[in-house]
C-alpha cells in the first residue's frame, strides 16, 4: 500500500492551522467584543494588559483556567462535563469545509487550502451545526437548575425554529448553483458576480438565522442574564464555562465564514484574475479578502449585539414560523420562477 | 457518577404541573433583595407571590428614638436612585410642624435639586428597563450624565448617593458658584444624552414589542390599589402632589404633567422620559427666577432648628445655647399630627408623624411608593410571559430600600 505521507502532513498541518486559526480568532473575538461594546458606549474597553488590552484574552483564558472548578453535586455529572465539550467539538468541526484559499503550489505540489473539499459540504454543516444545540441542551439539563432548564428548552426551541429557516433559504441558493460543495459555489462566483446579488433576500434570512443559531442578540434568549442568570451555563464554571463562551465565538466566526463563501465570494475578490499576478500570491490575497469580510460580518454581530434588545420567546416563535419560513419559501418559488425564465 | 436525584411522590399523588421558580432575592433582575415565588407553567407565569422584609431596617421604630435632625439620614437610605427628595420631603414635613417659612431661594435651589434627583431615579429605572430588555447601551449613555448630577450634588453637601442634603429650614451652607456651573453643564449637555437614548430606545421595533400591553393596570385599579407617580399617571390619571398639593414654592413654575392611557411598560417608559424634560425645563426656569433673589440666604431664620454659624458659637451665649441644644436633640418640638407628602420620584413619597411634643417623634410612618406598587405585581404578570414578569419589575421602579424601609 502506497501511503502518500506528504498528503497527510499536509492536511495535518492545515487542520492545525485551521484549529489554531478559529481559537485565535475567537480568542480575538472576545478582545473585539468588548472593544467594540466601548466605542459603542463611549467607554474604553479593556486598555490594561499589553498595548491596547491585546493581551486581555490571555489573562481572561489564565482566570479561567485557575478557577475552581463546581460541578453541582445533584447534576448528572457525566452529561454535566459532555455538554460543554461537546460544544467546543461541534464547533471546531464545522470549520472543515470552508475554503479559506485556493491552491498554494508549494514545491511542484498542489496544496489546497481547505480541509476536506466533500460534495455535501453544505449538508455537513447542517448536520454538525445541528448537534451544537446538544451542548447546550444537555448542559442545562445536567445542572439540574431551574433557570439552566429553562434556557435549554429555549435554546432547543429556537435554534430547531431557525434551522428550518435557515435551510430554505439556502435551498434557493443551491437551485442556483447547483453544487452543494463550498469549493464550487465559491468558484462560481469567482467568474461572475457575488450571489448576494442574485439572492439578497435569502442572504437577509440566512443572516438573521445565523444570528439566532449562534444565539446572539436579539436572539440571545438562551443566556438571557437578566432574566436567567446567564442561561444554560448558570451552574458552570472554570475553564467548562470558558468552552461555552468560546464555542459562541467559533460559532460566530464560522457563521461569518459561511456568509461570506456562500453570498460574498469567499476568498475571490473584484479584477483577482486580471491583475497578472503570481498564483500563490493570488491565493494568499485571496485569504486576507475571506478574512477582511470575516471581520466585517463579526463586526456587525457585535453591532448589532450592543445597539438592540432581544425579542421574547414567543415573539421569537411568532418571527420564525409566520415571517421567516414563508418568506423563505417565497423567495425559493422566485428563484425557482427565475431559473425557468432563465432557461427559456 | 452520583445517580442524580428525584424527588419521589408518594403513589396515587396527583403531580404538579407547574414549576415554582424563585424569582430572587438574588436574581439579577430585582435590582435589590426581594423575592418573587412565582408558579410558571413552561414560560408562562400562572401566578405569582411577593416577599418582602429581606433588607427590613426598622427605620420607622429607629425614627421614634432620634431627634429629628438625626432622621434625614434615614430617609436617605428609602428610594437610594433619589436620596435629595426623601431628605428635603422630610425637612418639609418638619417645617410644615414647626410653621417654618422658608426664604423664596431656598425653596427654588430645594426645586433644582429635587429635579435633578428625579432626573436620575428616571434615567436609572428607564435604562434599567432597557437593560432588562436586553439592550445595555442606552443604560450606560444615561448612567454617564447621572455623574454630572452626582457631582452637583457632591457640590452642595459632600456626598453623592446617600446625600443627606439641606437642614431643617433650608441648606447647611450656601451653593458655590462651581456648583451653578456644574448645573449649568448638566442642563447643557443632558438633553442630547437623553435625546439620543430616546432615539435609541423609543421608536425600536423590538423594545416596543417587548414592552407594549406588558404590565398594564387599569386606572381604575391602578387608584384602587393605591399607585401614585409616574405608574399612575403612565395609566391616565394626571395626579400629580407638585400640583394637587404644591410645596417649595412648586406653583411658580410652569410645568406640565406627562399622562399615558394604558399604563402598561411601555407608557410607563414614555411618561419617565417626558417627565425628565419637565424636569429640565424646571431646572432652567429655577435657574432664572434664583438671577433676581439676594445671593446669601440659604436657609430661613429659625435660630432654634437651624445651626449656627460655628464662628458664632465660640462668640456669642445664644448661639452657644442653640448650638448646644439643637445637637443634643433638645430643640422644643410643638405637639401635633401632620401628613406631609411629595412627590417623589417613584410617586407620593408621604410623612405621617405625630409628635407628642418630645425631642422625638412620637410615631413616624413613611408612605413609600414601592411597597404600595409591589402589592399589585401579582396580578400585573399572572398570565404574562417570564420576561414579561421581569421588565415589569424594573418598569415600576421597585427599590428594595423604599419596599422594606
Amino acid at each position: 500500500m502506497n501511503i502518500d505521507w506528504f498528503f497527510i502532513i499536509e492536511k495535518i498541518a492545515l487542520i492545525s492551522g485551521v484549529l489554531a486559526l478559529s481559537l485565535g480568532v475567537a480568542m480575538y473575538s472576545t478582545w473585539g467584543e468588548r472593544k467594540v461594546a466601548a466605542i459603542i458606549q463611549d467607554r474604553r474597553g479593556p486598555n490594561r494588559a499589553g498595548f491596547m488590552g491585546l493581551l486581555q484574552p490571555l489573562a481572561d483564558g489564565g482566570k479561567l483556567f485557575f478557577k475552581e472548578e463546581i460541578i453541582p453535586t445533584l447534576s448528572h455529572r457525566f452529561l454535566f462535563i459532555l455538554g460543554p465539550s461537546l460544544a467546543m467539538l461541534v464547533a471546531c468541526m464545522t470549520s472543515a469545509v470552508i475554503p479559506w484559499g485556493d491552491t498554494l503550489t508549494i514545491g511542484g505540489r498542489q496544496v489546497s487550502l481547505q480541509v476536506a473539499d466533500i460534495n455535501i459540504g453544505i449538508l455537513y454543516i447542517f448536520g454538525v451545526v445541528s448537534l451544537g444545540v446538544y451542548g447546550i441542551m444537555l448542559g442545562g439539563w445536567a445542572s439540574n437548575n431551574k433557570y439552566s432548564l429553562l434556557a435549554s428548552i429555549r435554546a432547543a426551541s429556537q435554534i430547531i425554529s431557525y434551522e428550518l429557516a435557515m435551510g430554505l433559504s439556502l435551498i434557493a441558493l443551491l437551485m442556483l448553483t447547483g453544487s452543494l460543495s463550498l469549493k464550487d459555489i465559491v468558484e462560481q462566483q469567482r467568474h461572475s458576480y457575488w450571489n448576494v446579488v442574485y439572492q439578497p433576500l435569502g442572504f437577509i434570512i440566512f443572516l438573521i438565522c445565523a444570528f439566532a443559531e449562534c444565539n446572539r442578540t436579539p436572539f440571545d434568549l438562551p443566556e438571557a442574564e437578566n432574566e436567567l442568570n446567564g442561561g444554560y451555563h448558570l451552574e458552570y464554571s472554570s475553564m467548562k464555562l470558558g468552552f461555552y463562551l468560546f464555542a459562541e465565538y467559533i460559532n460566530m466566526f464560522i457563521s461569518s465564514a459561511l456568509m461570506a463563501s456562500m453570498y460574498f465570494g469567499g476568498y475571490s475578490f473584484p479584477f483577482m484574475d486580471s491583475l497578472g499576478l503570481d498564483a500563490n500570491l493570488i491565493t494568499i490575497l485571496g485569504f486576507v479578502a475571506l478574512f477582511i469580510k470575516i471581520i466585517c460580518f463579526l463586526f456587525l454581530f457585535m453591532w448589532v449585539r450592543w445597539t438592540i434588545p432581544r425579542f421574547r420567546y414567543d415573539q421569537l416563535m411568532r418571527l420564525g414560523w409566520n415571517i421567516m419560513i414563508p418568506i423563505a419559501i417565497v423567495n425559493m418559488l422566485l428563484t425557482g420562477a427565475w431559473i425557468l425564465y432563465k432557461q427559456g | 457518577m452520583s445517580e442524580q436525584q428525584h424527588i419521589h411522590l408518594p403513589q396515587g399523588s396527583v403531580e404538579k404541573q407547574t414549576t415554582t421558580l424563585n424569582l430572587g432575592p438574588t436574581h439579577p433582575a430585582t435590582h435589590g433583595v426581594f423575592q418573587n415565588i412565582l408558579e410558571i407553567d413552561g414560560e408562562r407565569v400562572m401566578s405569582a407571590e411577593s416577599t418582602v422584609g429581606y433588607i427590613h431596617r426598622a427605620f420607622e421604630k429607629i425614627a421614634e428614638r432620634r431627634p429629628y435632625y438625626q432622621i434625614t439620614p434615614l430617609t436617605d437610605r428609602l428610594n437610594y436612585c433619589s436620596s435629595p427628595i426623601n431628605n428635603m420631603g422630610w425637612h418639609l414635613t418638619v417645617e410644615k410642624l414647626l410653621g417654618i417659612q422658608t426664604p423664596k431661594r431656598v425653596d427654588y435651589l430645594r426645586v433644582i435639586i429635587m429635579e435633578l434627583a428625579r432626573i436620575t431615579d428616571h434615567l436609572i429605572c428607564n435604562g434599567v428597563v432597557g437593560v432588562d430588555t436586553g439592550a445595555f447601551t442606552g443604560f450606560l449613555y444615561l448612567m454617564q450624565f447621572r455623574e454630572l448630577a452626582y457631582e452637583i450634588y457632591e457640590e452642595v453637601c459632600g456626598s453623592r448617593l446617600t446625600t443627606n442634603i439641606g437642614r431643617i429650614g433650608g441648606f447647611e451652607r450656601n451653593f458655590t458658584p462651581v456648583a451653578f456651573q456644574k448645573i449649568e453643564k448638566f442642563l447643557a449637555e443632558y438633553p442630547k444624552a437623553l435625546k439620543e437614548f430616546e432615539t435609541l430606545m423609543t421608536r425600536n421595533r423590538i423594545f416596543v414589542d417587548r414592552t407594549t400591553g406588558v404590565g398594564a393596570i387599569s386606572a381604575e385599579r391602578a387608584m384602587n390599589y393605591g399607585f401614585t407617580g409616574p405608574n399612575l399617571r403612565a395609566a391616565g390619571v394626571d395626579y400629580d402632589v407638585r400640583v394637587a398639593h404644591p410645596y417649595s414654592s412648586y406653583e411658580d413654575f410652569d410645568f406640565t404633567i406627562p399622562v399615558g392611557s394604558t399604563g402598561d411598560c411601555y407608557d410607563r417608559y414614555l411618561v419617565r422620559n417626558a417627565e425628565m424634560w419637565q424636569s429640565l425645563s424646571i431646572i432652567r426656569q429655577a435657574m432664572d427666577k434664583l438671577k433676581g433673589l439676594p445671593e446669601d440666604v440659604y436657609h430661613a431664620d429659625v435660630p432654634a432648628y437651624y445651626l449656627p454659624e460655628k464662628q458664632d458659637v465660640y462668640n456669642k451665649m445664644e448661639a452657644l445655647i442653640y448650638h448646644f441644644k439643637i445637637i443634643m436633640g433638645e430643640s422644643d418640638i410643638l405637639p401635633g399630627e401632620l401628613y406631609n407628602a411629595v412627590e417623589g420620584a417613584n410617586g407620593e413619597l408621604g410623612f405621617y408623624l405625630i409628635s407628642d411634643g418630645g425631642r422625638s417623634p412620637y410615631r413616624l410612618h413613611f408612605r413609600r411608593p414601592c411597597f404600595i406598587y409591589y402589592q399589585a405585581y401579582p396580578e400585573l404578570v399572572k398570565g404574562a410571559m417570564l420576561s414579561d414578569a421581569i421588565i415589569c419589575l424594573s418598569s415600576l421602579n421597585l427599590i428594595a430600600g423604599e419596599l422594606d424601609a
